[in-house]
């Protein structure tokens, strides 16, 4: 099974590269950016054929490596 | 007393690190590698400096599941004393020996050069006996100290005392000018609540020889080591 996980900075926690990549984009001519928040996504291949353990699974790894929860926070996509 | 140095894949200050204990405590240090399941009966831990593991997914992130990581979390919940150094702070960030999570730089520039901290409290195994107000120059060189917590979180540290080191200027005053890499309220180091487990960005380990320009770190390293 293929999944999909993104991790995302909470809110309010500064972003210094989404801050350079936005006025990168201004710079650009693409005015109407107002606001970019980095994030990262991961595609991972599972053994499992079973959505809920597959769910389950990537909730722990996401809590134990994928992101600090600190802060970050993630969103799991199963098909 | 024996300090053991952590060799991460990619730590690249642990010869530093090596030689300024060996200089300062006039005893051999022992350098632990990263897939050893014993400390080998030190009693001091240091994880140097470096880009352990590439810093990929996040800086300290894949260090602190290495099998040595066990032992140091096991010994410093145990009370064993535990300095982490630049790389070796975010990797006891990622391992949850110490609060927080030291995030790029806020200028996005990989910054190396002297700066200036003063000390937060003397309740560290790196400040012990060390007055508190002291202002240290100190070298850093890091793209990733930008010191960060969530409010909440934030002002627990602060409450509880836990700022060891903020960054100031010459004379010990802050200011945005002093501040290198836009960490939150100017923090370069913290400890946890007991004290025994102690991490900053700059690197007092590079500061304990005049030729070099400094020995502003010399304190921090003899407190640790006595």
């Amino acid at each position: 099974m293929k999944a999909r996980v993104y991790v995302t900075l909470k809110p309010g926690v500064l972003d210094p590269q989404g801050k350079a990549i936005e006025s990168s984009l201004h710079s650009l001519g693409f005015g109407g950016v107002q606001e970019v928040r980095m994030g990262k996504y991961f595609e991972l291949t599972l053994a499992t054929a079973d959505p809920k353990e597959a769910q389950a699974e990537l909730g722990r790894m996401c809590e134990k490596l994928l992101a600090n929860t600190v802060i970050e926070s993630y969103r799991v996509e199963l098909p | 007393m024996t300090c053991g140095v952590v060799v991460f894949p990619g730590s690249n200050c642990d010869h530093d690190a090596l030689r300024a204990v060996e200089r300062l405590s006039g005893k051999p240090a022992k350098r632990l590698w990263h897939k050893d399941h014993s400390l080998a009966g030190v009693d001091r831990v240091i994880l140097p400096g470096g880009f352990s593991y590439g810093d990929y997914l996040r800086a300290g992130a894949l260090a602190r599941f290495s099998p040595i990581m066990d032992e140091v979390i096991r010994f410093a919940n145990g009370g064993g004393p535990v300095f982490g150094i630049c790389n070796g702070f975010q990797i006891l960030c990622e391992a949850g020996l110490l609060p927080g999570v030291l995030t790029r730089n806020a200028s996005l520039q990989f910054v190396c050069r002297d700066v200036h901290v003063r000390v937060e409290s003397a309740a560290s195994a790196a400040t012990r006996g060390v007055a508190v107000g002291r202002v240290l120059r100190v070298p850093i060189a890091h793209a990733d100290g930008n010191y960060t917590l969530q409010a909440e979180a934030l002002k627990a540290v602060e409450d509880r005392g836990q700022v060891v080191f903020r960054y100031c200027d010459a004379r010990g005053a802050a200011g945005p000018g002093a501040n290198p890499n836009g960490s939150l309220d100017d923090i370069a180091g913290v400890r946890n609540p007991q004290g025994n487990v102690v991490g900053l960005m700059p690197h007092p380990e590079r500061a304990v020889e005049a030729l070099l320009g400094s020995t502003d770190g010399e304190p921090l390293l003899r407190a640790f080591l006595s």
